[in-house]
């Protein structure tokens, strides 16, 4: 309960999960610590969705542990609210609120779930717009923006609530090329000013530049991680050298 | 201006004596269908709101993970939607009317029931029309994407403020061209309510005509060109409202 910078801010442990007979993740261990950035990399299929899905209890797991600041995720007793205050999620295909400006997609969880005064998140809000270089949008729908704007209000709705760590699922794979750069950039922001970041993806470029480590999955495990300086140049599992050598 | 109107039907009915606008000249008569008028369109209104707000309701209680509270709704669904809606009308009034409570009337000593006739035609109609818009607002709330829904929940939403926030008014612009139909078909219905002398529309043009025979077409004109102004009023206000509540850069329709 009482945890500490010096211990990770999200330790898993030999987490196992099926999804009816299909295990998709056979005993995945990861250590991630405060301030750190995480690049999940490998093929379609291997788990590496269901992997961050399970760190905010989107999915249940069947065996292992997962804990936030030293909290057990799936512990049956957690207040699942403490858990998604702590812990921001985007998704490849952004699921804003269409019915809501951006503005108010980014206002609605601050103010519905944690009931604060909706004048002060509205200039958070406004800021949070100026951060992810959309000033100006503030009043337009989702359906009006593009991919690329869009998925910027998903990261700035997701930073409204302050969380400690950030996940991010393949948050490029749906954008035209054009659009790609300005959410990179605004990732890079986000972890040069020291958030704690897991990002599944496929920009290895990216991944090189900003990550301190990265995790190859193959099929439900993890073959092998390093800091980009070494996991790029002298990957020893031919696993990871095949998928490298297809990608890059 | 009056005079000229009363003088013309009182001229009319002389001369094509199956044509008495009787209620265009007698004002007793008048004030009686103005009655029937202002009780049909009171049921209208009351069964259109109460009908909605069940059918809010019970699509978020299908929703339940209990079990038991999503087979209680389906048992409702299954009740009011497969049975006639005038044996309904007919059942709450006759059968629950005789177990509900009586209180003091407003004389001091006589014992009224607790529900009025009225009461019950709009009970009934409601719960009728309510089983139906239960299952239109869940045919909209499946069509609401599972992935936006899961965003809800990330951000920490409880399933009542994921529903009320998100689902719900996706939902809602989905289910509103079946809503529509729906509720046309409810102020069509609140007619029935004759059945348990509830004095609207069709009641107190029953009695004209039984009164004063020659006024038969009269009041039966009457009847339709009310019911195509009531549901056209309807429509259009729905209209009105599915465009106000159209989401820019949002579906094709
Ligand atoms: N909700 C689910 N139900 C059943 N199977 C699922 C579900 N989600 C994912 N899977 C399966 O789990 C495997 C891993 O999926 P996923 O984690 O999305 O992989 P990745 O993100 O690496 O492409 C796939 O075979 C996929 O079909
Ligand atoms: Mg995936």
């Amino acid at each position: 309960m009482n945890w500490t910078e010096t211990e990770p801010i999200i330790s898993i442990k030999d987490l196992h999960k099926s999804f009816g007979s299909l295990e998709v993740l056979k005993g995945i261990s990861m250590d991630v610590m405060k301030g750190e950035v995480v690049c999940v990399i490998g093929p379609s299929g291997s788990g590496k969705s269901t992997l961050i899905r399970c760190i905010n209890a989107l999915n249940d797991i069947n065996s292992g542990s997962i804990k936030v600041e030293g909290q057990e995720v799936h512990d049956p007793k957690l207040n699942k609210l403490e858990l998604r205050k702590k812990v921001g999620m985007v998704f490849q295909q952004y699921n804003l609120f269409p019915h809501r400006t951006a503005l108010q997609n980014i206002m609605m969880a601050p103010v519905k779930v944690l009931k604060q005064n909706p004048e002060d998140v509205r200039e958070r809000a406004i800021n949070l717009m100026t951060r992810v270089n959309l000033t100006g949008k503030e009043d337009s729908y989702p359906g009006e923006l593009s991919g690329g704007q869009q998925q910027r209000v998903a990261i700035a709705r997701s930073l409204a609530m302050n969380p400690r760590v950030m996940l991010f699922d393949e948050v490029t794979a749906a954008l035209d090329p054009e659009t790609v750069k300005d959410v990179l950039i605004t990732i890079k922001d986000l972890a040069e000013d020291g958030m704690t970041c897991i990002l599944v993806t496929h920009e290895m470029g990216f991944a090189r530049e900003v990550a301190d480590c990265i995790y190859f999955t193959d099929r439900g495990i993890i073959v092998e991680y390093g800091p980009p300086s070494t996991f790029f140049s002298d990957a020893k599992d031919p696993r990871t050298k095949e998928f490298l050598s297809q990608i890059l | 201006m009056i005079e000229t109107i009363t003088s013309f039907f009182l001229q009319l009915a002389d001369d094509y004596p199956r044509w008495n606008f009787i209620f265009f000249y007698d004002s007793f008569q008048w004030w009686r269908l103005v009655g029937g008028l202002k009780m049909t369109i009171l049921l209208s209104i009351a069964c259109v709101l109460l009908s909605v707000v069940i059918g809010i309701v019970g699509a978020w209680l299908q929703g339940s993970p209990r079990r038991w509270v999503r087979l209680l709704v389906q048992g409702y669904i299954q009740f009011f939607r497969n049975t006639p809606p005038f044996v309904q009308l007919l059942f709450f009034y006759f059968a629950l009317g005789q177990i509900t409570p009586t209180i003091t009337g407003p004389d001091g000593w006589t014992e009224v029931p607790l529900i009025s006739n009225v009461g019950w035609a709009i009970i009934s109609l409601s719960f009728f029309a309510g089983s139906f818009n239960v299952e239109i607002f869940r045919a909209g709330i499946e069509a609401v994407p599972e992935s936006t829904r899961e965003a809800a929940d990330s951000l920490g939403f409880s399933r009542f403020q994921s529903y009320v926030e998100l689902v719900m008014p996706l939902a809602f612009r989905v289910s509103l061209p079946a809503l529509n139909n729906n509720l046309v078909n409810l102020i069509k219905t609140t007619t029935q309510a004759i059945g348990i002398a509830v004095p609207e529309l069709l009641y107190e043009c029953v009695g004209i005509w039984n009164d004063y025979p020659s006024a038969l077409y009269p009041t039966m004109t009457v009847l339709f060109f009310v019911f195509i102004i009531l549901v056209g009023i309807l429509v259009a206000g729905m209209h009105k409202w599915e465009k106000s509540m159209q989401i820019p850069g949002y579906g094709a329709s």
